[in-house]
């Protein structure tokens, strides 16, 4: 059997508003296997990014994990103290963001702040620190790494500040990367690059979790696919067996507005409605409402994930009917 | 309280065209929703109304009269005839802190309009015509910020003389640089925004752009600027009549109460107290009604 | 940077420039001959006339001005009516006063106004968050001259703890320093809690705690130095705030600085003494605020190599 670097068991991460308790994450499983990418799609405020947080222990308040397991390397690793969590950020498990602009310390040099994260999780001189944080620059292929060192974030482009992201997450070597939407705020050519680092990393015995909302994105680098809505994982698979026989009508929705522009259909096919809000989801399929196959047990009851091959499981009362 | 000051008019001048009063919401709909939304603010605004009955109402409300002396009731401390005590002349405290009110709130209320309305004169010629005026306008305005405010106020104090008059005079010399400031990027803001190009287009004249157009969507603005304004004026007047140098006798002040019971103040401390907390009282009344109108007049707030 | 900070040079030297003729222009409509009120009702006619010929007060007040000005530049204030001595003797010695209470205001108003801005800050909510926040809201609407007749009533009438007047001793600025700063430090500490929970809101707050760093070492790296960029503005502002206090402050405990030497000046109608002492607080706050755009191009590297 694979070896997993990460694997998440039924984790639950609610907030507690004045207006009544919400549940972005709503009892996601998912396994990151050693070596891999795996990728996490789904709209704005579908609960990916909570989930990244939920697994990096920086949920904030209100909001808070209420159940489940995150196991990294064998280790459940959500019961343990704030301490011991601190410490394997950065080292073994980190991240990083959607916006290299704010992402970055405005007020602290780069080559710092790469260097900080040294300096938190071994014991050696700032020297050796400096050498560790200019080795990371020339992984992530920063041109010019002892220019860029001190440099501040308003100085670089957007994709050399991601790239310093990039090297300030994986200058310990971690056994795994969550990288939210690491190339949105880019353009098409940085971001090639980008996920070509990602590539190089996972080549490198570092696991990546990436989340997207860009199916071309997903579709070039991830080994397999969770496609998560209103705070569930919906469908599961190979990212070839996905992308060939989608079953969720959600995942075929998300296929359709991609595939139609690029056939150029007359109309632009898309999912109708919005993402539900958290605090009032339909009874039953929390996709009924904007489902164009729902049927009335749809509206009913609450489909559960159920595997129709082995490695693809599916939310959805039509598809394993 | 010049910082939350700065940032408060900053704010101020932040209020957009959806939060018009007069056109979209009556004044009395806004205080409505102040009450819902802010009820700091709404007990400010009924303090602040009971404090202006008590001063307007002040002869009905005591057995004294604001200058009965007692002398053989001297610097007499609380009791149940005199809740405040007695001053150096027997004359009872609370009866001459409501009549010192009604100075008071006097120079909270007529300086504040009188700076607004010079301020919003001055923003809006220097925000609309720009060029020489603009200029002018806005060095004389920074080189009135640049004085702290207590000492512009006492050498204009010096140079006019003492006296309530003065004392308005001096105060809205004072204070309009900083409603001119405000009024002005508020103009400029408005100037290019696309309905004052279209009345532009359509041949309105500019006089009729600023007074139609311009003026209006100040509104808001100016009665956040106003009834902040009013607090300042109250402290430093009350600043000035504590250095001698505001409102002279017989006119009473809390300010002027103050000067006068400080000499007084190891034996009978309540003489300088008493009118102290009135001071605070009030400040800190206007205050929270500043800030709750900016908080239901900016529509940022509201989307929250 | 540098040219910014050229500019701003040129645009304190107008403001000073303007300040002058504000004050002189204003301090000379005044009704009266200032000679007159100097020497008393005894002076006969021909005195007063030699002393204002002497003192160029006959002349156009355009003359005057431009006579002051070299005079200033030259380091010379003039001699003080009532008091009989340099202007520029009288002031050295109320601007150390002077600085001394302010500046220990503004150290008293930093230590607590952050130290409660913070506490507050990682306490949000809590009771003693409410607490310290009410306790500065208290502070910031509590009135300078009540502050200080507070203080000296509790702590030097009744305690007998500290000195009621003078600063014989370093013991009677403390006082004084607690009453000017009082309301800073209740703005300080207000607008620290403000500014550093919206810095803790920043996405590089994130990132910082990604890497590992713990609570103390995002608040002290990386959220402080950011929050203190708008709280270093609001020196600027508080230096005139300060200025304006220490009129009143200096007042209440008998402290011969430049705030009482004005109020001195507005009763003895000296008008050397008033004009130079107006000047030089303007000074003080148009300098202040170069140091604090100085201090804010320091700490923010947007800005220092910013163009």
């Amino acid at each position: 059997m694979e070896r997993m670097t990460l694997e998440v068991r039924h984790l639950f991460v609610r907030f507690r508003t004045e207006k009544g308790v919400i549940t972005p994450v709503n009892d996601v499983s998912l396994q990151v296997p050693e070596g891999s990418i795996v990728g996490i799609v789904g709209e704005s405020a579908c609960g990916k990014s909570m989930t990244a947080r939920a697994v990096m222990g920086l949920v904030r308040a209100p909001g808070e994990v209420t159940g489940g397991e995150i196991i990294l390397c064998g280790r459940d690793i959500a019961s343990l103290p704030e301490k011991a969590r601190r410490q394997l950020r950065g080292s073994e498990i980190s991240m990083i963001f959607q916006e290299p602009m704010t992402s970055l310390n405005p007020v602290m040099k780069v080559g710092k702040q790469v260097a900080e994260a040294v300096l938190l999780h071994s014991r050696c001189t700032w020297r050796e620190a400096r050498e560790r944080t200019l080795a990371a620059f020339r992984d992530v292929e920063i041109p010019e790494p002892e220019a860029r060192f001190d440099c501040y974030p308003h100085q670089l482009s957007g994709g050399l500040r991601q790239r310093v992201m990039i090297a300030m997450a994986t200058v310990c070597k971690p056994r795994l990367l969550i990288a939210d939407e690491p190339t949105t705020a880019l353009d098409v050519t940085v971001e090639a690059q980008i996920l070509k680092l990602l590539e190089k990393l996972r080549d490198a015995s570092t696991s990546v979790l990436l989340i997207s909302h860009n199916l071309g994105v997903i579709a070039r680098v991830c080994d397999r696919v969770y496609v998560m809505y209103a705070g569930q994982i919906v469908e599961q698979a190979e990212t070839e067996v996905l992308f060939k026989r989608p079953l969720h009508p959600y995942t075929q929705g998300l296929f359709w507005s991609v595939s139609s522009l690029r056939e150029g259909c007359e109309t632009l096919k898309t999912i109708p409605g919005v993402v539900p809000n958290l605090r009032h989801l339909p009874e039953g399929c929390s996709f009924s409402l904007r489902c164009d196959r729902c049927v009335a047990a749809c509206e009913k009851e609450a489909p559960g994930l159920v595997e129709i091959e082995p490695g693809h499981a599916v939310r959805c009362l039509l598809a394993t009917r | 309280m010049p910082w939350n000051r700065r940032k408060r008019i900053e704010r101020a001048s932040d209020l957009r065209l959806e939060s018009q009063i007069g056109e979209e919401e009556r004044f009395g709909d806004l205080m409505r929703r102040m009450a819902r939304e802010n009820r700091t603010a709404m007990a400010s605004f009924v303090i602040i109304v009971l404090m202006a009955l008590a001063a307007i109402l002040a002869p009905l409300l005591t057995p004294y009269a604001e200058t009965d002396m007692d002398l053989l009731n001297r610097l007499a401390p609380p009791s149940a005839a005199h809740l405040l005590g007695t001053d150096e002349g027997g004359r009872d405290v609370l009866t001459r802190l409501l009549f010192g009110a009604r100075v008071s709130l006097l120079i909270g209320v007529v300086p504040a309009l009188l700076s607004l309305i010079l301020g919003a004169l001055m923003g809006v010629i220097a925000g609309y015509r720009g060029g020489m005026a603009d200029a002018i306008i806005m060095r004389v305005a920074d080189i009135t910020l640049a004085f702290p405010s207590m000492l512009l106020a006492m050498v204009i104090m010096y140079s006019l003389g003492g006296g309530i008059v003065n004392v308005f005079l001096t105060l809205t010399l004072v204070n309009w640089a900083n409603v001119a400031r405000v009024v002005r990027s508020e103009t400029l803001r408005i100037r290019s925004g696309a309905f004052v190009e279209a009345a532009r287009v359509i041949g309105v004249s500019r006089d009729r752009i600023m007074r139609r157009h311009i003026l209006p969507n100040c509104l808001p603005t100016l009665l956040v600027l106003f009834t902040l304004n009013i607090p300042t004026s109250i402290l430093t007047e009350s600043s000035l009549s504590f250095l001698g140098l505001g409102i002279q006798p017989p006119n009473a002040s809390w300010g002027l109460m103050i000067n006068t019971g400080r000499q007084y103040l190891y034996n009978a401390p309540w003489l300088c107290f008493a009118p102290g907390a009135a001071i605070m009282l009030i400040v800190l009344a206007f205050n929270f009604l500043g800030n709750g109108l900016l908080d239901v007049l900016d529509p940022r707030q509201k989307k929250q | 940077m540098k040219r910014s900070l050229a500019h701003r040079l040129i645009q304190a030297l107008v403001v000073l420039t303007g300040v002058v003729l504000i004050t002189f222009v204003m301090l000379r409509i005044v009704p009266g001959n200032p000679i007159e009120t100097m020497m008393g009702e005894h002076a006969d006619g021909a005195t007063i006339q030699r002393m204002t010929a002497e003192m160029g007060l006959d002349q156009p007040l355009i003359n005057q001005f431009f006579r002051y000005i070299s005079s200033v530049v030259r380091g010379d204030f003039g001699t003080s009516y009532s008091l009989g001595r340099p202007v520029s003797e009288l002031m050295g010695n109320a601007f150390a006063n002077t600085l001394t209470l302010a500046l220990l205001a503004a150290l008293f108003a930093w230590i607590v106004g952050l130290g409660c801005g913070i506490f507050s800050a990682v306490n949000k909510n809590r009771l003693s968050d409410r607490l310290l926040m009410g306790t500065s809201l208290l502070g910031i609407s509590l009135p300078v001259f009540m502050a200080a007749m507070f203080l000296q009533y509790v702590f030097a009438y009744r305690l007998h703890w500290l000195p009621v007047s003078g600063t014989d001793s370093w013991k009677g600025f403390i006082l004084p320093a607690i009453a000017l700063g009082w309301n800073n430090a209740g703005q300080v500490a207000q607008m620290t809690r403000t500014t550093l929970l919206e810095t803790l809101q920043e996405d590089y707050i994130d990132t910082a705690r990604a890497k590992g760093q713990g609570t103390m070492g995002v608040l002290v790296f990386h959220a402080l130095r950011n929050a203190m960029l708008p709280v270093m503005t609001m020196m600027t502002i508080q230096l005139s705030g300060l200025l304006s206090g220490a009129v009143i402050t200096e007042t209440v405990f008998s402290i011969n600085g430049v705030g009482r030497l004005m109020v001195q000046a507005i009763s003895g109608r000296d008008i050397p003494l008033l004009q130079a002492t107006s000047l030089l607080a303007t000074g003080m706050v148009i300098l202040g605020s170069l140091l604090a755009d100085c201090l804010y191009a320091v700490l923010d590297p947007r800005i220092r190599r910013g163009d």
